[in-house]
């Protein structure tokens, strides 16, 4: 199979998309001339009409999307930096998210939300490195997080033509990665997480570009003769809670590993379904694996010591054993 | 020159004044009884806004309206029955009870998108939809509104940009009624007119009576026709007065005071629906007996109206946690306790 890179998926997949249908507009700050790579060539093939560059005016950007979407677009909103999310809250979670709900279910908002390069991508500080997945799912938006090249493509196609907004998370650690990758169409529906590592005696569910670490730690005990369960969700919104709770009803031994703040985080969540749900077959408490709930601190020791890691997830197997 | 105009847009102009006055005082009534549950931004002095501009659009034309301009969205032909269903929570209402009064589109099929009570939003999405219409290559335009409160967010400046980069069809309005909720706009703004801002975006905006229905009308047409014809974006100004609170309840914030009864009793000189009626058999050979069949046909929609809503059946509870997404998946939304 042909291989390519994370980042070089995500563009073929919008590129698709939008050849396929011409609803499919790009919207952002420097699509045009393709500051973040994911739209290189497309003004050209598609036109200004359909790749449109905006003023430095996030909240406006949004709103302007929203519009076009309600009248049957589908607005795909490219973002420079991940926090825009913050500027553009009151239109995504009171706007966007609520209109179908409020309307009686007459309105369709079908915009995707791509955050290319998200997380802390090192020395870039406070407000350039947030995973703020937890605030907009707390408002009921579907989120995606893809850790390969093939699901980038896959669920990056789902969340265009899924008829609701959809924020899909590019971790930077990820967008240089190569993976194999079909040239034709594909879905990856949204809510079905895959197991990246089968194991038995542990669970690990780990998302974003913590999969690979999860995974790469899985193998190492593997020899040690420690078989470790990777399940990454691919969609956190949407969750597969069948196939965690399935698993840990398995193995009775849990961790999650996720790179957002700890409180009211994802791995709250699923720390707090598993509690419910999974109780009688726990044989250890669940263990979660975050950030620490502070910004990302500039100087290189500080960010690195704040944030999930191969080294705290191998302590947390520790424990768990 | 004003425009021609024939006898019966000038006689609809005048029942849909009725109709929303009307609309506001019956609900006002309907809350007070405790049939209508949450607050109400009653729009009592301001309707000549929503009618002219309503009167000046075209079918296949977009209106986000006001929670001031409901009047637009009746004269766009939003029907008072499921208006008031809304309003009182009911099934037929036309968010399914979902929106509320806050939340008010009367007929999304016949492009009322006003369905936001974010002061500013409306200019914001509105100009989304203006994008489409151009993108799609439609000869139709969109009318949006904020007040002079909603004036003030950062992001009806940033979308009056873009409208402006882009020549998108829309015409944006303030239906300034001179408070923000208790704040006066000479408080919260140091230039004379609102509409002055048009220019710093480099389209022109005006500042007219919005009390009169006829300029209102007129402006709205002139710039309509102008915007339809690929001018690109235009604002209109219309300077008028709400005669009740900022919401339904603030006259019994008793504490509360921002501006005096004289003030009150000026502008109520210049109320649409007195001066209206005046100007119709004067001016436009109407008749009292025509006005009076109105007024008439008016209390009837009102009556049926109030019928229909107390009819119609609540939401099953269960409801609650259907619709909230287009593309539904079996996991969410999550229920929020175990049974």
């Amino acid at each position: 199979m042909r291989q390519i890179r994370y980042l070089k998926a995500v563009s073929e997949a919008l590129n698709q998309e939008m050849e396929k249908d011409p609803n499919v507009l790009v919207i952002g700050e420097d699509v045009r001339k393709s500051a973040r790579g994911i739209t290189i060539g497309f003004v050209d093939k598609f036109g200004p009409d359909r790749v449109i560059d905006t003023p430095i005016s996030e909240q406006g950007l949004h709103e302007v999307a929203i519009g076009a979407a309600m009248m049957g677009y589908r607005p795909v909103i490219e973002y420079q930096i991940s926090e825009f999310i913050f500027f553009a809250f009151d239109q995504l979670v009171d706007q966007a998210q609520k209109f179908h709900y409020l309307s009686g279910g007459r309105v369709k908002v079908p915009i995707t939300v791509l955050v290319p390069a998200s997380g802390a991508i090192g020395a870039t500080s406070g407000q350039h490195s947030d995973h703020a997945y937890p605030y907009v799912m707390h408002g009921g938006m579907k989120v995606v997080i893809p850790s390969t090249p093939y699901d980038a493509k896959g669920l990056l196609i789902s969340a265009i033509r899924d008829n609701d907004p959809v924020v899909v998370f590019l971790p930077e650690f990820l967008m240089a990665g190569k993976g194999d990758v079909p040239e034709e169409h594909y879905t990856i529906p949204l809510g079905v997480g895959e197991v990246k590592n089968p194991g038995s005696d542990i669970t690990v569910v780990a998302t974003g570009h913590l999969v690979p670490v999860a995974v790469k730690v899985a193998k190492e005990y593997e020899k040690e003769g420690l078989s470790i369960e990777v399940i990454d969700p691919r969609t956190l919104l949407p969750l597969d809670t069948g196939m965690i709770k399935k698993s840990a009803n398995k193995t009775g031994r849990v961790a999650i590993i996720d790179d957002s703040n700890r409180t009211c985080g994802f791995a709250a969540e699923v720390s707090a379904i598993l509690a419910e749900e999974c109780f009688e077959n726990l044989k250890k408490p669940v263990i979660r694996i975050t950030r620490a709930d502070v910004p990302v601190p500039f100087s290189p020791p500080m960010e690195k010591y704040m944030l999930p890691n191969e080294a705290k997830l191998r302590n947390a197997i520790k424990k768990l054993i | 020159m004003p425009e021609k105009i024939d006898k019966n847009t000038l006689l609809s102009m005048y029942k849909n004044l009725k109709l929303t006055r009307r609309f506001d005082e019956v609900t006002i009534d309907l809350m007070n009884s405790g049939e209508i549950p949450g607050p109400l931004h009653p729009s009592i002095g301001m309707e000549a806004i929503g009618v002219g501009l309503g009167t000046a659009m075209v079918d296949g034309d977009f209106i986000c309206a006001t929670h001031r301009t409901l009047s637009a969205q009746i004269t766009r032909g939003a029907q008072i029955k499921y208006i008031l269903a809304e309003f009182m929570g009911r099934v037929d209402g036309y968010m399914s009870g979902k929106g509320g009064s806050m939340h008010i589109s009367g007929g999304l099929d016949k492009g009322m998108f006003s369905i936001d009570s974010v002061v500013g939003s409306r200019a914001g999405f509105g100009t989304g939809i203006a994008l489409a219409l151009k993108l799609s290559k439609k000869n139709n335009i969109v009318v949006a509104g904020y007040g002079d409160g909603g004036a003030n967010q950062g992001v009806v400046h940033e979308t009056m940009n873009m409208a402006a980069i882009w020549n998108l069809p829309i015409l944006y309005f303030i239906d300034n009624n001179q408070y923000a909720a208790t704040t006066s706009v000479k408080y919260s703004s140091k230039i004379e007119n609102l509409s002055q801002r048009a220019s710093a975006y480099g389209f022109l905006g005006e500042t007219v009576d919005g009390m009169d229905v006829m300029t209102v009308y007129n402006t709205a047409k002139k710039a309509i026709d102008k915007i339809r014809a690929g001018g690109g974006p235009h604002l209109i100004e219309f300077i008028a007065y709400r005669y009740r609170g900022h919401w339904s309840g603030e006259e019994l914030q008793t504490y509360i005071k921002y501006r005096s009864k004289d003030e009150i009793a000026l502008w109520k000189l210049k109320d649409p629906l007195l001066t209206f009626p005046k100007e119709l058999t004067a001016t436009y050979g109407c008749t009292q007996t025509e006005l009076q069949a109105i007024d008439k046909e008016v209390e009837d929609i009102m009556q049926e109206a109030v019928e229909f809503a107390r009819n119609s059946k609540f939401p099953e509870p269960e409801e609650a946690l259907k619709g909230m997404y287009a593309s539904p998946y079996l996991q969410i939304p999550h229920k929020g306790w175990i049974d």
